[in-house]
């Protein structure tokens, strides 16, 4: 294992910290999975999507009398009858007009956007049909460039909405003006993060299907989305509880994306309407093109105010985010960075701009970091500028920089406070892994073969937690502080213990957090513990895993819910052997008293007792051993001020890339040499999990940094539609990586945990990004935007093109 | 994404399989192992009414080895050809090609025929049949059997002059024979696998005092089909390594192409990366040649 | 009227007879035809390999092959990787046991692409296995521990996690 785990501060776990198999694994790896497209229902019918083919257009017509008359098709719907049938999906801003329904109305608003569904009783027919409905369409103009749709003269995404500017805020944390004017120097920089997703390899796939006699519509989806049965029961004009979600679906990977409430709208209507079951399995091209999964977009202008000594004092930051033709969480993506706008950093007032625009493609959805990733590509980008400015060694342009660990919990001028961190250590740790000295040898070697390579750094802060307060931050009207989650854990009359948690996974291996857990507070095999995912009318209320929100919010609930069954199980022991419960020792499920361990009660006899013997119970003490846990986020439940002041996320997990990189002189294709991540999201609680994920989360930000991007043409139509023009990394292009650990445990949970599914992702694109600079820096070239694939590094090498030739012609 | 509904026949040999070409012609389309065709199929991007499976004739699986040739029936799976060491000890350069050719899995059933019928403008062996100056055999009831060689049989990207009655039958790959034979194979695309952005590769022999006796070399990727260079090539015939200028006859090559533009890809800079790999493989060949 | 084709398949030891439309590709006829839905599809177009299986003892794309096209072949899916019920390969359980897998999607392609791997290469080195992978995407796990994964099942000393 190439891993190295030190934990300070950690109070001896039993089973916390530890390497233990996920339970979860055993049936991926029989081929027993349960994923959404595995579900058969009798008389299952299947969708096929009808897409737009242009841009901007209004829909003239839809004749489907063909289509209709076609071997085992059953429907074509149209957004005609689909508007007039569900309740439009609003974005999470205070913009009315820019609604959403899963079907084009009278207007396509993307290349790609679904107007009409096929049902037929195979997706093959389905597709057949597909291309028998004809649809007239009148084109219209169009915009695809962000800085172009800011302008007068362009064509509106949403005419009713007046502008395509959907969210625009300036936010003013502290004196900048002044401070930016009494700095001695002042930086101003352009960079732009690429439109790029996670793309799961499991496309949405969601079955529904609606009960008369029950008036249940139960649904089977691929899903990673709060409040999910909630807004589908919404827009279905349906009360809550006639939806029955199956949160124990297995999702294959989502990372954020997985919101499908247009694609389980559609889907959920269409079982009602028709009376059976019905299933839509996303294939690839209507993934790409319309499922709505694309990331953040952005351009940065920033302008830093830094001394002499490599201090940064102020920032200013204008972050232009192009979030397609129809709003789902993507402008809020904006606002979560506003819990971490100065990274790791002391900068001390902030100005920051955030503004959203409509354009004619495809919508951006949630993505692994809700923007943090695209904003630490930001900041880090500066950090390396103002150390070349200087001619400063940018490790010590860093360190000159961060928060100290003696400065916890720091106030950042936004409004957070992180709980917790050592930055400089965490530093440390990873650059004495990479062995710096000699890393730094090695590049020059490499340089003196006429090789171009540098070295990338990184720090940066990896918020959790998921207070999603960014809501309430960038809609006034939307006053939602709750954030919470659950867990119900129960012990059986045989003494066997199930957790029930009320969210799907997506690879997270919760079933495994949760029996970790709890087996650590009952101090009971976690392998005979048993986690369920409660449907949605069986579940107790979850916000689903987003935010790298579950070990904080369902390790917290599932050891609040065992806390309360130990201290249940202590009240009945010293009621029983007739003591104060501060007499007593809990160890392994029994309890004797501290001072005559003859006088005990086993596991299996406080069992019975609860279950059994009434008789022998406490006056008023309920029979049964279950309990729940339901809980706020630590530090939630507040409204941001007028300034636009919150306590974002709660906890700060923090990691630090080190990579070395070299690109060839002549392909400019890039290799990666090391790669090493220092990592610190406090208490692991489960290692090998969290360890996954970071490797998961660097290897999504290299394709980030290297060569993903949803490329458009300029008629607004999607370039990189297949796997064959959207690159995702092989084996081949992600390298061995180094992961070194470091505990800061927070103040704000149980055992001192933070959480971790985003990392990685949020600090590699940054490195790379670094360390491609580093490698060009000699050439006096520099590339600022993403991805950084062998023909723009060759372009932005190309004025020194001349002097590159004389080096690479004789290397092989 | 999947495909259009279509009749299917296996062809239990040559003659059945030209019938049914016969009878169908346009609307039908020979599939062998299909790693190009189908993924096309769920596209709907192909729709043949007919597929005529020639993947078990065994007439075209053959792999016949002589001194002066190499030939491998249209049918013979790439790995079969990857995996057959005295066919890799003859003709290296097929071997270095196909280690460039998609994965594992795509050569466990995509075939040499089809990779060569497919013709896509930078796949790997439509570039080796060309260098080598491959024969490549036609069958119609029609027209009976006819040869063509490399340069006459790619036409365009994706264009070939295999007509819609005919099947490749055989290809005839030549070997050269003798000491001092290297070859090389490079090429770039942004993972490993993918189609190439631009591709390179060379042959050639030096005779015993290190001078080239012959030379092949061409790219990929550059125009509507590989391109290679018998003039320049033969302006290398008596030259030593040292006197070769590689720099002037990549840049030669290179501006004699054409080549498109696309999304990860501009002309200019595959004009670039051809000229760079174009040096390489020359210089990697010489240097292999003369360390033997 | 498209005619549908008898044909038969030896799937994990056990033949199948069944009638498919020659467009069903073979993916989709062992996940709806013979609700075998270890095999996993992606893209349907030949890249991710999540649909890979093993056809005649070698790894193929079955989104790549028309059902008809195997006629009579012997596939081998995810599902026939273990050697008997209630136990798993030494290559499963060293999935496990470095946590090779997260959201399990990939996985059965990943099992066929390495368990191809070890019938050639009993003792490969990392490069090897992930070249053996590099037609495997996947996007949970930056592939490092799948690589430990395959190191370990193949450690001289490696231990049987078997349950």
């Amino acid at each position: 294992m190439s891993s190295k785990q030190v934990l300070s501060n950690a109070k001896p776990f039993k089973y916390i910290g530890k390497h233990r198999r996920a339970v979860e694994h055993q049936r991926f790896v029989l081929g027993q999975g349960h994923f959404a497209a595995d579900i058969q229902r009798p008389g299952m019918l299947h969708v096929a999507l009808i897409s737009s083919p242009y841009a901007s257009a209004k829909i003239l017509s839809i004749d489907a009398k063909a289509a209709l008359d076609m071997p085992g098709v059953v429907d074509v719907l149209s957004g005609e009858e689909l508007w007039a049938n569900v309740d439009a999906t609003l974005p999470g801003v205070d913009a009315p007009h820019v609604t959403r329904y899963p079907l084009a109305g009278t207007h396509a608003r993307y290349a790609g956007e679904w107007v009409a569904a096929v049902v037929a009783t195979s997706r093959a027919l389905a597709e057949d049909a597909a291309e028998w409905v004809n649809i007239e369409y009148e084109v219209l103009p169009h915009v695809v460039d962000p800085e172009e749709a800011l302008l007068p003269s362009a064509p509106l995404v949403h005419p009713k909405h007046g502008s395509n500017v959907i969210f625009h805020r300036h936010f003013v944390w502290g004196e900048v003006d002044q401070e930016m004017a009494a700095c001695t120097h002042q930086l101003s920089y352009r960079v732009k993060w690429a439109r790029n997703s996670t793309v799961p390899i499991e496309t949405f796939a969601v079955a529904c299907e609606w009960s008369d006699a029950q008036g249940v519509m139960d649904v089977w989806a691929s899903i990673q989305m709060p409040k999910f049965p909630d807004q589908v029961a919404k827009a279905l004009r349906l009360p809550g509880n006639a939806v029955r979600v199956h949160f124990d679906v297995d999702v294959g990977g989502s990372y954020g994306v997985k919101r499908g409430l247009k694609h389980t709208i559609l889907v959920a209507y269409l079982a009602k309407k028709l009376g059976r079951p019905v299933r839509l399995v996303e294939d690839r091209l209507e993934n790409m093109r319309g499922g709505d999964m694309q990331g953040p977009d952005r351009i940065f202008d920033v302008t830093l105010g830094f001394e002499p000594d490599g201090l940064v004092k102020c920032m200013k930051m204008r972050a232009l985010d192009d979030i397609g033709a129809y709003s789902g969480r993507s402008p809020l993506q904006l606002g979560k960075p506003v819990g971490a706008i100065v990274g790791p950093y002391t900068i001390h007032s902030v100005a920051y701009d955030a503004m959203a625009v409509m354009t004619n493609k495809t919508p951006q959805e949630a993505v692994r970091g809700f923007g943090q990733a695209p904003t630490n590509y930001a900041i880090e980008s500066g950090m390396d500028k103002v150390a070349r400015f200087l001619q400063m060694d940018r490790i010590a342009l860093r360190k000159r920089n961060l928060i100290a660990p003696d400065q916890f919990p720091y106030l950042i001028p936004s409004g957070t406070h992180y709980d917790s961190g050592d930055y400089a250590v965490v530093f440390d740790k990873a650059l004495k892994e990479a062995n710096i000295e000699e890393l730094i040898a090695k590049r020059d070697r490499l340089r003196e073969q006429g090789i171009l390579a540098g070295i990338g750094f990184s720090t940066c802060l990896e918020p959790s937690g998921g207070n999603s307060s960014f809501e309430p931050l960038f809609n006034p009207k939307n006053d939602t502080t709750t954030w919470m989650d659950s867990c119900l854990v129960r012990v059986d009359l045989s003494g066997s213990v199930t957790a029930l948690m009320g969210t799907s996974s997506s690879g997270q291996s919760h079933e495994t957090l949760v029996s970790t857990v709890v087996a650590e507070v009952l101090d009971r095999d976690p392998e005979g513990i048993r986690v369920l995912k409660a449907d949605s009318l069986n579940a107790l209320p979850s916000n689903s895993p987003v935010g790298s929100r579950m070990a904080i919010m369902l390790g917290g609930a599932a050891a609040g819910a065992a806390k309360k069954i130990k201290q249940k199980l202590m009240r009945l022991a010293a009621h029983h052997l007739k003591v104060r419960e501060e007499e007593l020792v809990y160890e392994g499920g029994a309890i004797h008293v501290a001072s005559d361990p003859s006088r005990a009660l086993t596991w299996a006899a406080l069992i019975e007792i609860m279950h059994r013997k009434y008789h022998l119970l406490p006056p008023g003490m309920e029979p049964g051993l279950q309990e729940k846990f339901v809980w706020e986020v630590p530090t939630g439940g507040g409204l941001p001020t007028a300034e636009g002041r919150i306590q974002m996320y709660p906890c700060h997990s923090f990691e630090s890339h080190v990579i070395l990189a070299s690109i060839d002189p002549g392909t400019f294709k890039v290799h990666i040499h090391r790669y090493v991540c220092g990592h610190d999201c406090g208490v692991m609680i489960s290692p090998d999990v969290v360890h996954g994920m970071t490797y998961g989360g660097i290897a999504h930000g290299l394709g980030a940094a290297l060569m993903e991007k949803f490329a458009y043409s300029e008629d607004g139509q999607l370039l990189a539609g297949t796997f064959m023009d959207y690159l995702l990394p092989s084996a081949h292009e992600v390298p061995e990586i180094t992961i070194v650990d470091h505990c800061t445990p927070s103040p704000l949970t149980e055992f001192g945990q933070k959480g971790s599914g985003e990392a990685g992702y949020l600090g590699s694109p940054a490195a790379m990004a670094s360390a491609i600079n580093d490698a060009l820096s000699p050439l006096g070239a520099h590339i600022d935007h993403l991805p950084m694939t062998p023909q723009a590094l060759w372009q932005a090498c190309a004025s020194q093109s001349q002097a590159l030739d004389a080096k690479h012609a004789l290397t092989i | 994404m999947k495909a259009a509904p279509f009749d299917y026949a296996l062809a239990h040999d040559l003659d059945h399989a030209l019938t049914f070409l016969d009878q169908y012609g346009m609307d039908a389309k020979l599939i062998a192992g299909g790693q190009s065709l189908v993924p096309m199929m769920a596209m709907r991007l192909a729709r043949p009414e007919w597929l005529i499976d020639i993947n078990r004739i065994n007439a075209l699986k053959r792999i016949e080895l002589t001194s002066t040739h190499l030939t491998t029936g249209a049918c013979v799976r790439q790995r079969d050809v990857e995996y057959n060491e005295p066919v890799t000890r003859a003709l290296p350069l097929i071997k270095k090609a196909l280690h460039w050719v998609g994965h594992q899995q795509t050569r466990n059933r995509g075939t040499v025929g089809g990779s060569l019928v497919y013709a896509d403008p930078s796949a790997e062996l439509p570039l080796t049949a060309l260098l080598l100056d491959a024969t490549l055999h036609l069958e119609s009831h029609q027209e009976g059997a006819r040869s063509l060689l490399a340069s006459e049989f790619f036409m365009g990207p994706m264009f070939t002059a295999v007509s819609d009655t005919e099947c490749l039958t055989h290809i005839d790959w030549p070997i050269w024979s003798g000491p001092r034979v290297a070859s090389a194979f490079e090429e770039t695309a942004i993972r490993k696998g993918d189609f190439a952005m631009a591709s390179a590769a060379a042959q050639l022999q030096l005779d015993a005092n290190g001078r080239v006796l012959r030379a092949t070399f061409g790219v990929g990727g550059m125009d509507g089909t590989p391109r290679v260079f018998p003039q320049l090539a033969q302006q290398m015939v008596g030259l030593t390594a040292t006197e070769i200028d590689l720099k002037a006859i990549a840049q030669e090559a290179v501006q004699e192409c054409e080549p498109g533009n696309d999304m990860h890809c501009s002309s200019d800079y595959r004009r670039h990366l051809a000229r760079v790999l174009l040096e390489r493989v020359i210089d990697q060949t010489l240097q292999r040649a003369l360390a033997q | 009227m498209i005619n549908k084709q008898a044909i038969q398949l030896r799937v994990n030891g056990t033949l199948y007879e069944r009638e498919v439309e020659p467009r069903t590709t073979l993916v989709d006829f062992l996940r709806d035809e013979l609700a075998l839905t270890g095999t996993h599809v992606g893209c349907e177009h030949g890249v991710c390999g999540a649909c890979s299986v093993m056809l005649n003892d070698e790894p193929i794309r079955s989104c790549c092959a028309f059902a008809v096209q195997v006629n009579g072949a012997s596939i081998t899916t995810v599902e026939g990787l273990a050697p008997q019920r209630g136990v798993m390969s030494k290559l499963q359980d060293a999935f496990c046991e470095t946590h090779a897998l997260q959201c399990g999607y990939c996985t059965p392609g990943m099992l066929v692409a390495c368990h191809d791997l070890l019938q050639h290469t009993p003792h490969p080195t990392k490069e090897e296995v992930r070249e053996a992978i590099s037609g495997n995407l996947c996007r949970c796990t930056g592939y490092q521990q799948i690589v430990d994964a395959v190191m370990l099942a193949t450690a001289p000393e490696g231990e049987t996690h078997v349950k």
